[in-house]
């Protein structure tokens, strides 16, 4: 097998100049990404450098077969961690050949708003916490769970270490490194409440980018559970009962926020979103009801309400930012399986462009 | 077993001039790839400065035992990715001892083709996307698939991610980078609709060299799912039932097709294909009369169609293509089994010399 090896390993840098380049999209069902590679004359490190192509949009649910071609635009370069080298991953979105965005494409929108004079002014910034759960292949049942019952109650397994504790470790710690090497702005990670559940978080990030580093950090997770023969699940309440969901609490500030007497913009931008809670909970991922119930350290889907500290609320404050008197919040509502496009444009919209 | 492969990654450069030179050859059956190995005394970069050989062609249904030497003629030379180094893969036809190509030399013919002059003067360019599936040894069923059963229906698994959508991307990946090190044109890959069945694409490729690229490229994918204890399928319709066939669209274009106003001659080579349709489909690969149903992204085996951006139809004409007034369009007749030799070289013959 380590001959396989070798030959996936080959680093063409000794032979040509020629370089690969895997371009990704996101599928039909706003959550399956979609990804094939081709081959570039040299090294590219500019995204409006790189060719458009296209992909057969009938088979991914996004195209007639009489009409199936989708045309996919690049938009964000990271280095591949799995053909290193000078290849590269490439970030698109998609268009029909007349150049209108596809329905999916949650991206275009997102950057109309995020080059909008009033939000560059603000330099909104984002830290996303990505929850996901590892399932074993063929049974989907959490990783490290006897098949056809449970482990032990919750408790033991938040960051916890040791073989009845923490399962699938190694996917977690090579996705760490990988998502490092690739360049996207990985900020830590951490083993979650339920067992065989972990989380990452991506930031802080500019505007879209943030959008733009949590599909690629996900396409890199899904590369490697693939490499590990595990199931990647983004489900928002994998298992129902007495535990823990998935979430993508979603931290952000605007320079205002920033500044010294923020505190009072945060608390401004939180009552805007309070007066359109609901508009961004259908926004926040399909099957939130499951995990919004108000237990498991979330808040009830139906209510809206801040603390400070108060991790059963739909938004919370951290003490270092009450005592500042400036910093950000935590939007707690999103899903694990929530579009961060529509969920980091629509937080600025409604905080910074909207007039209650 | 790493002491196995110390010997097998030995670089030789460091103790001899001498490198091994792999004489590649096509069998009896047409799609049997054989090959064996000899030591030359230096490098050699040009294939008319290798030595011809021969083989036993009664052991590959090529010659009768009383008289069974079969002669190799080399006739491109690849760089080697399994022993690297300044060792060779060597791309050969086979002769009578008397100088005549065997019936199953389909590349002499080619070859004469390609070298008439108004063949050379439009400079014919190749791109074929050869799919192929992945089997389980032993089994002879794909890559991935529960024995005695089945996975879910297609649909997530073109250009699909992760451990249940995706089954073998560790041959696919190994394959891209050493066809890209042994210099072959190789211009992607992606995974495809049904699970377990891969694509790579090779070219721009000019007129003879389209086909020893393809063939090469099946070699080398061959070493490497021996290497990885799975088998090889270029079977059209491995699958019955509700699951894409495999194929070898050929994309082709010519100088007059690729300059101003080249959408005219376009039009007139598909009507020219279409008026041989019954002698090319002949010639497309055995059993494809069990790919192209009309379903499935194909176009019915009695039909001949043409159309833009369709891929329900014979023969299929890019936007981009259409926008621009010039450019190539894809034969989607060709089946996975398709000998490259004759499908290009056909092609070039009905479009270029062919008077309707």
């Amino acid at each position: 097998m380590s001959l396989l090896s070798d030959l996936i390993n080959l680093n063409l840098s000794d032979t040509t100049e020629k370089v690969i380049a895997e371009y990704i999209w996101i599928g039909g069902s706003g959550m399956d990404m979609r990804s094939k590679a081709r081959t570039l004359p040299g090294p590219v490190s500019d995204p409006s450098e790189l060719p458009k192509w296209n992909y057969d949009g009938s088979s991914t649910g996004q195209a007639p077969g009489e009409d199936s071609e989708v045309i996919i635009y690049p938009q964000a370069i990271f280095k591949d961690p799995f053909r290193r080298g000078n290849h590269i991953l490439v970030m698109c979105d998609a268009y029909t050949p007349a150049g209108e965005p596809i329905p999916t494409n949650k991206r275009h929108n997102a950057a109309k708003i995020f080059s909008h004079p009033d939000v560059v002014a603000e330099e909104p910034w984002y830290g996303i916490e990505q929850e996901y759960t590892l399932l074993q292949k063929e049974v989907s049942w959490p990783l490290g769970w006897p098949v056809g019952g449970f482990p032990g109650p919750q408790g033991p397994y938040y960051c916890g270490v040791g073989a009845e504790k923490a399962f699938g470790r190694d996917i977690v710690d090579a996705h760490y490194k990988a998502c490092l090497y690739a360049g996207i702005n990985i900020s830590g990670i951490n083993g979650e409440v339920m067992p065989g559940q972990w989380e990452f978080q991506v930031g802080p990030a500019v505007g879209i980018s943030a959008g733009d580093e949590v599909w690629v950090a996900r396409y890199i997770l899904e590369r490697i559970t693939e490499i590990a023969g595990v199931v990647l699940s983004f489900d928002p309440k994998p298992i129902k009962g007495d535990w823990n969901g998935a979430g993508a609490h979603t931290n952000y500030s605007t320079k205002t926020m920033r500044d010294d007497g923020g505190y009072e913009e945060i608390k401004s931008a939180i009552e805007k979103l309070g007066k359109r809670h609901k508009e961004h909970i259908a926004a926040y991922g399909e099957g939130n009801e499951r995990r919004l119930t108000g237990r498991h350290e979330t808040a009830d889907i139906n209510t809206f309400l801040w603390g400070v500290a108060n991790r059963g609320a739909s938004i919370r404050v951290g003490r270092d930012t009450e005592k500042a008197g400036k910093g950000y919040f935590e939007d707690r509502r999103p899903a694990s399986n929530m579009d961060p496009y529509i969920v980091t444009s629509m937080i600025a919209d409604t905080t910074i462009l909207w007039k209650p | 077993m790493s002491l196995l492969s110390d010997l097998i990654n030995l670089n030789l450069s460091e103790s001899t001039e001498k490198i091994i030179a792999e004489y590649i050859w096509v069998g009896g059956s047409g799609m049997d790839v054989r090959s064996k190995a000899r030591t030359l005394p230096g490098p050699v970069d040009d294939p008319a400065k290798l030595p011809k050989w021969n083989y036993d062609g009664s052991s590959t249904d090529q010659a009768p035992g009383d008289d069974s030497e079969v002669i190799l003629y080399p006739q491109a030379i690849f760089k080697d990715p399994f022993r690297r180094g300044n060792n060779i893969l060597v791309i050969c036809d086979v002769y009578t001892p008397a100088g005549e190509p065997l019936p199953t030399n389909k590349r002499y013919d080619a070859a004469k083709i390609f070298s008439h002059p108004d063949v050379v003067a439009e400079v014919p360019w190749y791109g074929i996307e050869q799919e192929y599936t992945l089997l389980q040894k032993d089994v002879n069923w794909p890559l991935g698939w529960p024995l005695g059963g089945f996975p879910g229906p297609q649909g997530p698994y073109y250009c699909g991610v992760g451990a249940d959508k995706a089954y073998g991307r560790d041959i696919v990946d190994a394959h891209y980078k050493a066809c890209v090190y042994a210099g072959i044109n190789i211009s992607g890959i992606n995974g495809e609709v049904m699970p377990g069945q891969w694509e790579f694409q090779v070219g721009p490729s000019v007129g003879i060299s389209a086909g020893d690229e393809v063939w090469a490229a099946r070699y080398i994918l061959e070493r490497i799912t021996e290497l990885a204890g799975a088998v090889v399928s270029f079977d059209p319709k491995p699958i019955p039932g509700d699951w894409n066939g495999a194929g070898a669209h050929t994309n082709y274009s010519t100088k007059s097709m690729r300059e101003e106003g080249g959408y005219e001659v376009i039009k007139k080579a598909i009507e020219k294909l279409g008026l041989r349709h019954k002698e090319h489909i002949a010639a497309y690969g055995k059993g494809n009369e069990r790919r192209l149903t009309g379903r499935h992204e194909t176009a019915d085996i009695n039909t001949f169609s043409w159309g833009v951006a369709n891929r329900g139809s014979s023969v299929r004409v890019g936007r981009d293509t259409e926008k621009n007034g010039k450019g190539y369009f894809e034969d989607r007749r060709p089946a996975s089994n398709m000998d490259p030799y004759v499908v290009t070289s056909m092609i070039a013959e009905t479009t270029i010399l062919r008077k309707p």
